[in-house]
């Protein structure tokens, strides 16, 4: 029995694997808009949903009757109320790019890292228990199947949670880093976990139905039952029926794994509207059947039983091993869905928050420096998921899998909810301030440690008897279970009461006595107007001198195509061409959002500011802020951002006005620059044949020098010529291509090989793996190109030991070849001009009429493909790029 | 929001009133749900108590009843660009530029 469970298990296990990969397949193709559907959002809420609803509810039910649907209706009354606070949540969750409850904190409070470092330690403590309450139900339900014990569900598995923890890693790592943006959608865990949903549900609907139609004799029979059993009258204290539906609520809007799933996986605001209506109906089921269960469980099994694992044991007792299985199913996708959305949560808020503060302090604190970010990021991110789940199972272990499932759940609840008050006076208060956000998490956190989650161990276990009984120091007022004398509460209710009671106290009191620092007073005018005006304020300014820092930093971060095409993006919305933007405040800002994505806000936003200098905050801004008539502020943008348009077109003129100057000016150059090169070798050549002509006397090796100087002169003249011909061939497209195919290696080898006739000990490094792409083009004249890049490259690097870099990269139908050498490279202010006919830079120590690149550039382009300068790579950087086929 | 210069629609169109009155729906929704999950404790405090059948059948009729009162409000929730919402139009924004000109502050007449 025990080995065809684990084979089950393992098939499930793959399976999931299979849909995950083919599901993430598909949304990379850009197929599958199905996974964006309102369903699967909904489905993928159902996480709230944990191995604690699939077996704790029916245990909870057993315990104490009806009080159990407190879990789920506190959700259902948020759900339906999403108008009120979750429409908020993901409309700021968006246009800030919040990556988690700790980014979200903290970006309202003035994107403060102390308050995401509070945030995320306590998120840590505050779940670290409910993965250990999922591993736990696993060990459990197998150790059902497992003949000795089956009815306590005592057996010794211990094993069987460390491979479940093994396999949860494995999993959340190879489908939760795939990519760095936390705001990238995790294609292949949604589905996944939509998948187990389905399961879940299924499963503990036919265990159910069973129990209610199979093992009883319909719907009337079982409310006969129910009434005879011990379950029979509604016995539920008013305090703890409103104190766990609220709690509920609350836990539902603060837990991180539900954070990660309504907020940060969200992907259309209009997916609430059916998540609305259809998850109050989800939970429903789920709970519809809790009742029948614990009173046939009642009935049925022994009074020893364990009542936590009815669901399992009731069709075991009966015989049943396919509805068993398919119920241990279920319960085990609840178990698994929970650990791998909390571990991306979690893993997102430590490496982002704890451990890449602490890297870029430790390896010098500037954003500047080599190495790619990116790995050093995921690194942190795979770490975390591992040890979240570590820790989880180090819980489990030393907690010992005695305390029922129920109360380890609201254990948990009752911490994260800690994080209510802070988030909702966020979105709807804009006076509440950090350090009062800071004194509110603080004073309930310590609250809930001491009357709620250490008495949870048992009195004498970490808090001792003494204090337990008597109070802290003998103080009776401070007894942890009856806090200012309020004796004789349920314990839970009493923690709840006071901690929020006194964290909502605390964090509106220091609210109101502090200051808030500009930049929070902006966020907050962002989150709590966020319907109003969607734009962040805070402006940063900048020098163009920076957007070269900026692009390395980015390219770290972000990897070098996508902060590159970001860039150039931005570039060519400023009208400039290239790769570098001037860094406007907008786009310092759309920069710092799209980091915020991958490192979170507090972390991007100190990045930024390393290379920038400190953000200003402008009249306006503070305008904006100090205002109340928004309307007012709003005509006002969208009259300056016409103004800042028409700005914009006048330089856009200005530029085109100054290059038409230019080009006036080149021409005249141009002529002057034909006729002067023209004429010095006419010059020589005339003077030596007249020497020839007039002079009879001449000793033959005289007449030898002189006639060899004509030739070699006139050899110049032609390939002036020559050159001028080709240039003017290509600029008025009369040139007739002859397309071939060919590899990139073979055209390389060729280029290199003809440029290195030259002296110089320029060492060339290739990429030959990368290189071995077909082509069809022209390859002589493309061959033509990469010669004059080389040869360039050969002529001008000045570095002390001249290397040139190869690098290839295939980039969806085109191919980009980056030619980079290590010298000194080409100052900003003559980027434009070095592909403009007879530009030659500085002093012409190497022979040349400048023309190399510009035949290039026409060449390239009658290719089909572009040649520009790569800033920002440490040396000189040409790139090509053209098409596979033309 | 009270500045006399800025023109804020005072009638609106049918669809759009019946939006917003659907958006005030959607907010007092979750009132509504609170009260009713109450109920059963009037019961429990009564001379009998109550039943858990009872009440469980209460419960998820109620909650059953939400969850349809929820989707037929949500459905009208549907994000659209009307022309009169309160968010600045085009049109609104032509308004008051054409104000601003006839005042004299903006361009010449």
């Amino acid at each position: 029995m025990l080995n065809l469970l684990v084979a089950v298990c393992l098939t499930y296990v793959v399976f999931l694997f299979v849909v995950a990969f083919a599901a993430d397949r598909a949304a990379r193709r850009g197929r599958g808009a199905w996974l964006r559907s309102p369903l699967i959002y909904t489905l993928s809420l159902s996480i709230y949903c944990t191995a604690w609803t699939f077996y704790g509810a029916v245990g909870f039910a057993a315990r104490s009757g009806l009080e159990y649907l407190t879990i789920y209706l506190g959700p259902t009354l948020v759900m339906i109320g999403w108008w009120w606070t979750l429409r908020k949540m993901v409309r700021i969750g968006r246009s800030q790019r919040i990556t988690s409850i700790a980014d979200m904190i903290s970006s309202r409070y003035g994107k403060s890292n102390t308050l995401a470092v509070c945030v995320t330690l306590l998120a840590v403590i505050g779940t670290t228990p409910y993965i250990a309450l999922q591993l736990q139900s696993v060990t459990l339900s197998f150790a059902a199947f497992s003949s000795e014990d089956r009815l306590t569900g005592a057996g010794n598995l211990q094993l069987t949670a460390l491979y479940v923890a093994l396999g949860l890693t494995a999993f959340t790592i190879l489908f939760g880093t795939r990519n760095l943006d936390a705001n990238e959608r995790h294609h292949g865990v949604v589905i996944a976990i939509a998948l187990e949903a389905v399961v879940k549900l299924f499963a503990l609907l036919a265990v159910g139905i069973y129990v209610v139609w199979g093992l009883g004799d319909g719907l009337t029979h079982m409310i006969e039952r129910i009434d005879a059993s011990k379950l029979a009258e509604f016995e539920v204290s008013g305090s703890r029926w409103v104190g766990l539906t609220m709690l509920s609520a609350a836990a539902f809007l603060c837990l991180p794994r539900m954070f990660q799933v309504l907020v940060v996986e969200n992907q259309d605001e209009g997916h609430l509207r059916t998540a609305a209506w259809a998850f109050p109906l989800y939970v429903m089921l789920i709970s519809l059947f809790v009742v029948p269960i614990a009173v046939a469980g009642l009935d049925l099994l022994p009074s020893g039983a364990n009542p936590d694992l009815f669901v399992l044991n009731l069709p075991l007792m009966a015989g049943q091993e396919g509805l068993a299985i398919l119920s241990f199913l279920g319960g085990f996708s609840s178990a698994t869905s929970m650990v791998i959305v909390t571990a991306i949560a979690m893993s997102t808020m430590v490496s982002n928050h704890i451990v890449m503060p602490i890297w870029l302090k430790v390896t010098g604190g500037t954003a500047v420096m080599s190495g790619d970010m990116r790995n050093v990021a995921l690194l942190a991110r795979r770490m975390s998921i591992g040890g979240v789940i570590l820790l989880g199972y180090l819980y489990f272990r030393l907690s010992g899998a005695g305390t029922a499932l129920a109360a380890i759940g609201l254990v948990s609840f009752a911490g994260v909810a800690q994080f209510l008050p802070a988030l909702m006076g966020g979105l709807f208060w804009r006076g509440a301030t950090r350090l009062g956000a800071m004194a509110g998490l603080g004073v309930g956190f310590a609250l809930w440690l001491y009357t709620l989650f250490l008495p949870s161990f048992g009195a004498g276990v970490i808090l001792p008897v003494d204090v337990m009984e008597n109070g802290f120091l003998g103080l009776s007022w401070l007894r942890p279970q009856a806090l200012f004398g309020a004796d004789g509460m349920d314990p839970l209710v009493h923690a709840v009461m006071w901690s929020i009671l006194l964290n909502t106290a605390a964090f509106c009191a220091v609210s109101i006595i502090t200051f808030p620092k500009p930049v929070e007073r902006l966020q907050g005018a962002q989150f709590v107007n966020v319907f109003e005006h969607s734009r962040t304020a805070g402006s940063w300014s900048g020098g163009l001198a920076q957007s070269e820092d900026l692009l390395i930093m980015a390219q770290r971060i972000m990897g070098s195509d996508e902060a590159q095409t970001l860039f150039a993006q931005a570039a060519r919305a400023q009208g400039l061409s290239g790769y570098l933007p001037e860094p406007s405040p907008d786009f310092l800002e759309a920069l710092e959002r799209k980091l915020s994505g991958s490192v979170g806000a507090a972390t991007a936003h100190a990045m930024i500011s390393q290379i920038v200098g400190r953000a200003t905050v402008s009249v306006e801004d503070l305008l904006a802020v100090a205002d109340e008539t928004a309307q007012i502020m709003e005509y006002s943008n969208q009259l300056e951002a016409k103004s800042a348009e028409q700005a914009r077109t006048a330089r856009q003129l200005r530029e085109a006005n100054e290059k038409m100057t230019q080009l006036s000016v080149q021409k005249d150059g141009f002529l002057s620059q034909v006729s002067h090169e023209l004429r010095t070798p006419m010059t020589s050549i005339r003077a030596f044949s007249e020497i020839l002509r007039d002079h009879d006397g001449l000793r033959p090796g005289d007449q030898q020098k002189y006639a060899t100087i004509i030739h070699d002169e006139s050899l110049r003249l032609t390939r002036l010529l020559d050159d001028l011909l080709d240039l003017s061939v290509l600029e008025n497209g009369q040139v007739e291509l002859n397309v071939q195919h060919g590899t990139l290696a073979e055209t390389l080898d060729r280029a290199v090989a003809a440029a290195g006739g030259a002296p110089g000990p320029l060492r060339i490094t290739r990429d030959r793996a990368a290189e071995n792409v077909a082509l069809r083009t022209d390859v002589h004249r493309l061959a033509q190109v990469f010669i004059n890049l080389i040869a360039n490259a050969r002529k001008y690097c000045d570095a002390a030991d001249p290397a040139l870099e190869i690098r290839v990269v295939l980039q969806g139908r085109d191919v980009i070849v980056d030619f980079v050498d290590n010298g000194s490279g080409i100052a900003l202010a003559d980027h434009a001009l070095i592909f403009e006919k007879f530009s030659r830079l500085g002093e012409t120590k190497a022979g040349g009429a400048g023309l190399g690149l510009a035949i290039c550039r026409e060449i390239i382009q009658r290719l089909g493909g572009s040649i520009s300068y790569l800033p920002g790579q440490g040396g000189a950087a040409f790139r090509v790029q053209l098409p596979h086929a033309m | 929001m009270s500045d006399p210069d800025i023109p804020r629609p005072i009638f609106v169109g049918r669809r759009t009133y019946r939006r917003r009155r659907m958006a005030d729906a959607a907010a007092l929704l979750p009132v509504l749900g609170t009260l009713l999950l109450l109920m059963p404790l009037l019961w429990a405090g009564g001379q009998d108590g109550a039943r858990t059948s009872d009440v469980m059948i209460y419960l998820f009729c109620v909650w059953g009843g939400l969850g349809v009162l929820s989707g037929v409000v949500s459905r009208y929730l549907r994000p659209e660009p009307s022309e009169d919402s309160p968010e600045v139009s085009p049109a609104d924004a032509t308004l008051v530029l054409r104000a601003a000109e006839h005042d004299g502050v903006t361009g010449p007449e």
